[in-house]
């Protein structure tokens, strides 16, 4: 029990300081390295929580994808930031005011809420015991029979994303010398060669 | 404090809520870290999410937190595709350069 407080506000700790760092370093890279390291820390939440699926998603989805592909835009665009960075203390007051009323309000909430009465009878799925299944096989029960649907629409949206993110990023530069094999196969011998008659001696 | 509930999650998922909007109007001037700080928000959401499905016994949290997770990494493609476009086309990503569309 001692163990599992001990890194619960471990994970905590890093989660909520890389965080802070995203949201503050100079550097845009550096932000994004951060972002990784508060994705890490969450895993170690979700796996603290039993929810060991999640977490391993959240490793390779954000960590291997989404993060990945933040890093390499930052690389990408040639940006001055320091130029970005100007206005940084102007907009401070504001952002802190906001920011602390919205945290004033989820205390409020979170000292007021109370889980509605014999919540075991509203439950929609219940997680079978850790001893009968493990986490990931009893997702897998479900996500491919009672949330298919669910599921297929997550993979046409992600499929859309996809082919969104090509149609918006690709274009077709001039001046660049292209093999266009399509029109290379569809030459004919009557426009590619001729037949001169030349007198001898005479020269082309 | 040494027993870890409920509450505990929340609390950390309501700081990084927080961190998520303050960052959104700390960095108005880099669309980069705003969409960061989406990320961080949607983090927040995934967390609260995890922890109810856990403490309710109530497997489909989880399912949902699979979906949300699916959903920001669509979001984060299409709009770094928007920035890098953007970018070719202006030479800039700057907020308050964003303005083609003002009437």
């Amino acid at each position: 029990m001692i163990l599992q407080a001990i890194s619960f506000y471990a994970f905590a700790a890093i989660t909520i300081a890389a965080a802070v760092m995203v949201i503050s370093a100079r550097n845009p890279v550096h932000s994004v390295l951060f972002l990784i390291l508060a994705f890490f820390n969450a895993a170690g939440l979700f796996v603290l929580l039993g929810a060991e699926f999640i977490a391993m998603i959240l490793v390779i989805v954000y960590v291997g994808a989404v993060a990945v592909l933040f890093l390499f835009v930052v690389m990408m665009l040639d940006i001055n930031f320091v130029e970005l960075r100007q206005g940084f203390l102007q907009y401070l007051p504001i952002g802190a005011l906001i920011g602390l009323v919205l945290l004033v309000e989820l205390v409020f909430i979170l000292g007021s809420w109370v889980i509605a009465p014999d919540p075991a009878s509203r439950i929609a799925l219940p997680t079978p015991a850790i001893t009968e299944t493990t986490n990931t096989h009893a997702i897998g029960q479900v996500l491919y029979t009672d949330y298919i649907y669910l599921f297929q629409v997550a993979g046409l949206v992600l499929l859309v994303a996809m082919i969104g993110a090509i149609v918006l990023t690709l274009r077709s530069r001039d001046g660049v010398k292209r093999q266009r094999i399509s029109s290379q196969v569809a030459r004919t011998r009557e426009e590619s060669v001729e037949i001169r008659d030349i007198k001898t001696g005479s020269g082309v | 404090m040494i027993e870890i509930g409920l509450s505990h999650y929340l609390t950390v998922a309501a700081i990084l809520f927080t961190l998520g909007v303050f960052g959104i109007f700390l960095n108005r001037k880099n669309v980069i870290i705003i969409l960061m700080s989406i990320e961080l928000i949607l983090l927040s959401v995934n967390i609260n999410l995890v922890a109810f499905s856990v403490h309710l016994t109530d497997l489909v949290g989880q399912i949902f937190a699979l979906l949300v997770l699916a959903i920001a990494a669509a979001e984060a493609a299409i709009g770094l595709a928007v920035i890098v476009v953007y970018f070719r086309n202006r030479g800039s990503i700057a907020v308050e350069d964003i303005n083609l569309m003002k009437g």
